[in-house]
C-alpha cells in the first residue's frame, strides 16, 4: 500500500445520511495547561532528564543574556530574545533524534544551539554576515525562518518526503502565537493532517506578536483547540515547565514516528524581554504583568523541584553555571572578531551556474573593489612620496 | 543504422501531437527516469489536470508520485520546498496563472533564494508549471501573463515554450535543472499541433538559449510563448509590404540570451518586442533596454514594444482588442523610421 493510499478513501455520502468523519472528543486539548513540576506527576519524571534540562536551561538563559549584550556592543544587528521561553526551546531540541529535523523561527536560535549547533553559526543571520550560517542538511536544522509560519509547510513536505522514502524521520516546527494567524499555518496543518505527515507543530504562545496581545489575534478557545478543525490532536502545556513540555513533545514525536500523524502543541509561556532590542515593550505592557511571570520562571520552577528532591547541591549548581559562563565567554570572544567577508560571494550562489548577466555584474563589482584598493594603496604611497620629497 | 538514417526514421514516425501531449510525455519520461521526481497539484491525479497534461500519470506511477493535493497553492509550493529539502525533485502544477498568486510568498521568500541563503548548501530543484496567457475565452483570473513578476525575482529561471518540440525539451531540462524554474505554459498553444515523435524527441537544449524561428533582414521581432505564432504570421504578412522580418523566440526570459538577441538586432538594425503581458513594467521594457544598451550604434530606429494594454485582463468577449495581433505588430514595424534609415 502506498503512503497516500493509507489515508483511506472519502466518498461523499448521499443525503440524508451524514456522519462525522472523525470523533472530535479525543482530539480536544485539556482545559488547563499540563504541568509536571510541583505536581504528583513530577515523581515519575526521570531524574537524569531533569538534570539535563536544568543544565540546558541555565546555559540557554546565559546564551540569551549574552546575545542581548552583543546587540548593545554592536556585534549583532538584532536579537529576538527567548528569555523566559527557554523551557520550550530546550525541550524542542532534546526530544528529537539525530536524524529528525528542526524548523525554527528567528526567535528559536536557542533551540538550534541546544541541539548542538555552534552559537556563532546560529547567530550568523542576526549578526548579518550571511543569511544562514550552517549547512541545514548537516545539522537537520532548517534555516531560521523570518517570514512567519512559512517554514511550517516545509516541515510538512520534508516529513512527507521522508515517509515516502521509508525513512523514520520526524519534523518539529516552531511558531509563535502571532504566526498561527498566518495562512501558511492553516495550510501546513491541513496538509499535515490529510497526509498524516510525521510532524509536530510547537506553538509558543508567549502572549504577544510584537505588541499585539493574543486576544486581538484569535477568538479560539485556545490555540491548541485549532487542531481539532484539522482532525489532529491538540495539546495544551505549561511552556515554562520544562518537564511537562518535554513529556508532551516526546509523546507527540513518538506518535508521529509510529505513523499516528501530526500533533499541535500549544505551550503557554511569556516573552520576558521586548520583541527585539529594537522594540520598546513599555508602550504596550506594564511591569506588574512582567513581574508576575518572574515567579513562574522556567529555571526557578525546575530549581525548586530539584532542590526539594535533593537533586541539586551547590557543587552541581556551580558546575552548571561554570559551563554556561564558559559558553558565553567563548561566544563573546568569537563574536568580537570581525567576520571574514568577501563581497564577491554575493554572486556565488544565486544559480547553480552564473548567468551572463551576473558574470557582468560580478566583473563590475570586482573592478570597483580593485579600483578602491588601488586608490587606497596610491593614497598611502602618495603621502609617503610627498614626505620624502620635502 | 547511420545517424542520418536514424533521423529519417524518427521523422517518419512523427505524428501530429499537441503541446499538452508533449508536456505530459515530458512529465512521464521524467518520472520514469528519476525516482526523485514527484508531481503534485490540484486535480493532477484522477482527473489528469484541468488541461489533461498529467493524464495517466497517477495510474502509471501511483498516488505517491503524482499527488492530488488540498486546494491551497502556498501549501502545495511550501510542501514542495520541504520535499526538495529532503532530496526530492518536485514538479508543481498551478492550475491557472492567477491562482499561483497565493504561492508568491513561498516562491519569492524561499524557493528563489534558498540556494543563496544557505550559500549553496541547499539548492531547491523545483519546477513550477504555470498555464498562462489569454486567448482562450477564459473568465476573470484565468488569462494573466504574470511573467514580469517572476522575472523580477533573482534566483528563479523563467522558461516558456512556443512549439511542441520545445515544450517537451524545455520541460525535461527544467525538471533536470538544480535551480527552481517557473515554467510558463501558453494556454492557447496547449492544443497547437506539430509532427512530433514522442519516442525520439529532439535533444534537450540547455535553458537560456533563444532561437531564431525565421530569418529576415528588415527587422527583428523579439517574442516568446503565445506570441511566437502571432509573430510568425505577422512576418509572413509583412512580405507583401516588402519587409523581411526575423523572428526570435526567446524561450527563456531568465537567463536572458543577450547574445542571440543582440546578434539578430545588429544584423537587422530594427527591433520590436511583442508580448501579451502589460507594456508598462512588463518584460518588453527590460528587453528594449538591453537591446539599446548593446546595439545602439546598429539601430536605425528606437526599439518598439507591442504589448497588452495597461489594464486588468479584459473579459473574454473583449480580449481580442487587448491581445497583440498581426495588424498591431505590422503597425509597429511601419513605425520603424524606414524613410530616415534606408
Amino acid at each position: 500500500m502506498t503512503v497516500m493510499e493509507q489515508r483511506g478513501v472519502y466518498r461523499p455520502t448521499p443525503p440524508p445520511a451524514w456522519q462525522l468523519r472523525t470523533d472530535p472528543a479525543p482530539l480536544l486539548p485539556d482545559a488547563e495547561p499540563y504541568r509536571v513540576l510541583g505536581t504528583e506527576a513530577a515523581g515519575k519524571a526521570d531524574e537524569e532528564l531533569l538534570g539535563r534540562l536544568y543544565a540546558q536551561l541555565v546555559r540557554g538563559r546565559r546564551y540569551n543574556t549574552q546575545a542581548t549584550a552583543l546587540t548593545k556592543q554592536g556585534r549583532l544587528a538584532v536579537y529576538p530574545s527567548s528569555t523566559g521561553q527557554e523551557a520550550c526551546e530546550v525541550a524542542a531540541a532534546l526530544v528529537l533524534q539525530d536524524r529528525d529535523w528542526l524548523f525554527p523561527s528567528y526567535r528559536d536560535t536557542l533551540a538550534a544551539v541546544a541541539r548542538g549547533l555552534d552559537p556563532v553559526q546560529a547567530l550568523t543571520l542576526l549578526r548579518g554576515d550571511w543569511h544562514t550560517g550552517y549547512d541545514p542538511r548537516e545539522h537537520r536544522i532548517a534555516p531560521l525562518c523570518t517570514p512567519l509560519a512559512t517554514q511550517l509547510p516545509h516541515a510538512v513536505g520534508l516529513a512527507h518526503a521522508a515517509r515516502l522514502k521509508g525513512d523514520d524521520v520526524v519534523a518539529l516546527a516552531m511558531v509563535g502565537d502571532g504566526g498561527t494567524s498566518e495562512g501558511d499555518f492553516h495550510e501546513a496543518l491541513n496538509f499535515a493532517a490529510v497526509w498524516r505527515a510525521p510532524v509536530v507543530f510547537l506553538v509558543q504562545n508567549n502572549g504577544f506578536a510584537i505588541s499585539v496581545p493574543l486576544d486581538k489575534q484569535t477568538a479560539a478557545p485556545s490555540l491548541a483547540h485549532k487542531a481539532v478543525g484539522y482532525g489532529m490532536p491538540g495539546r495544551l502545556v505549561d511552556g515554562n515547565d520544562a518537564a511537562a513540555v518535554h513529556e508532551v513533545l516526546s509523546e507527540a514525536v513518538s506518535r508521529a514516528r509510529e505513523g499516528g500523524g501530526p500533533t499541535l502543541v500549544e505551550a503557554v509561556t511569556y516573552r520576558m524581554e521586548a520583541h527585539t532590542n529594537a522594540d520598546d515593550a513599555t508602550r504596550y505592557r506594564g511591569d506588574a504583568e512582567v513581574e508576575a511571570w518572574r515567579d513562574h520562571d522556567p529555571i526557578l520552577l525546575l530549581e525548586r523541584e530539584l532542590t526539594e528532591r535533593g537533586l541539586l547541591d551547590e557543587d552541581r549548581t556551580r558546575a552548571v553555571r561554570y559551563d554556561a559562563e564558559a559558553m558565553a565567554a567563548d561566544l563573546r570572544e568569537r563574536m568580537n572578531r570581525d567576520p571574514d567577508l568577501d563581497p564577491m560571494d554575493l554572486f556565488g550562489h544565486v544559480y547553480a551556474e552564473q548567468t551572463s548577466q551576473l558574470r557582468e555584474q560580478a566583473a563590475q563589482l570586482r573592478a570597483e573593489l580593485e579600483a578602491s584598493a588601488e586608490e587606497g594603496a596610491e593614497g598611502a604611497g602618495g603621502a609617503d612620496g610627498e614626505e620624502s620629497g620635502r | 543504422m547511420s545517424t542520418v538514417a536514424a533521423e529519417r526514421a524518427a521523422k517518419k514516425a512523427a505524428k501530429p501531437a499537441t503541446m499538452a501531449q508533449a508536456l505530459g510525455r515530458a512529465l512521464r519520461d521524467s518520472l520514469a527516469e528519476d525516482p526523485t521526481v514527484h508531481v503534485l497539484g490540484e486535480d493532477v491525479g484522477v482527473l489528469g489536470g484541468v488541461f489533461r497534461v498529467t493524464d495517466g500519470l497517477t495510474k502509471e506511477f501511483g498516488e505517491d508520485r503524482c499527488t492530488d493535493t488540498p486546494l491551497a497553492e502556498a501549501g502545495i509550493l511550501g510542501t514542495a520546498v520541504g520535499m526538495a529539502m529532503y532530496g526530492l525533485r518536485p514538479v508543481v502544477e498551478m492550475q491557472f496563472d492567477a491562482f499561483a498568486y497565493p504561492a508568491f510568498e513561498q516562491l519569492i521568500s524561499h524557493v528563489a533564494r534558498m540556494r543563496n541563503r544557505t550559500q549553496g548548501a541547499m539548492p531547491l530543484p523545483i519546477t513550477v508549471r504555470v498555464p498562462y496567457g489569454g486567448g482562450i475565452g477564459g473568465v476573470e483570473h484565468h488569462s494573466d501573463s504574470s511573467e514580469a513578476y517572476y522575472m523580477a525575482t533573482p534566483g528563479l529561471h523563467v522558461v516558456t515554450p512556443a512549439t511542441v518540440a520545445d515544450a517537451y525539451g524545455l520541460l525535461r531540462a527544467s525538471i533536470a535543472s538544480d535551480d527552481p524554474v517557473v515554467f510558463l505554459e501558453p494556454k492557447r498553444l496547449y492544443w497547437s499541433k506539430a509532427d512530433w515523435n514522442p519516442d525520439a524527441p529532439q535533444a534537450v537544449e540547455p535553458i537560456g538559449r533563444a532561437v531564431v524561428r525565421r530569418t529576415g533582414r528588415s527587422a527583428t521581432l523579439l517574442t516568446y510563448g503565445p506570441s511566437v505564432p502571432v509573430c510568425m504570421e505577422a512576418a509572413e504578412a509583412a512580405v507583401a509590404e516588402g519587409w523581411d522580418l526575423e523572428v526570435v523566440d526567446l524561450r527563456s526570459l531568465v537567463p536572458f540570451d543577450d547574445e542571440t538577441v543582440a546578434a539578430s538586432v545588429r544584423r537587422t538594425g530594427r527591433a520590436v518586442v511583442v508580448h501579451e503581458s502589460n507594456g508598462f513594467g512588463g518584460p518588453g521594457g527590460e528587453i528594449a533596454a538591453r537591446v539599446t544598451e548593446r546595439c545602439f550604434h546598429h539601430l536605425e530606429a528606437p526599439v518598439l514594444r507591442v504589448a497588452g494594454f495597461d489594464i486588468p485582463y479584459p473579459p473574454p468577449m473583449l480580449e481580442r482588442h487587448h491581445l497583440p495581433g498581426v495588424d498591431r505588430i505590422l503597425d509597429a514595424v511601419a513605425r520603424l523610421q524606414w524613410e530616415a534609415g534606408s
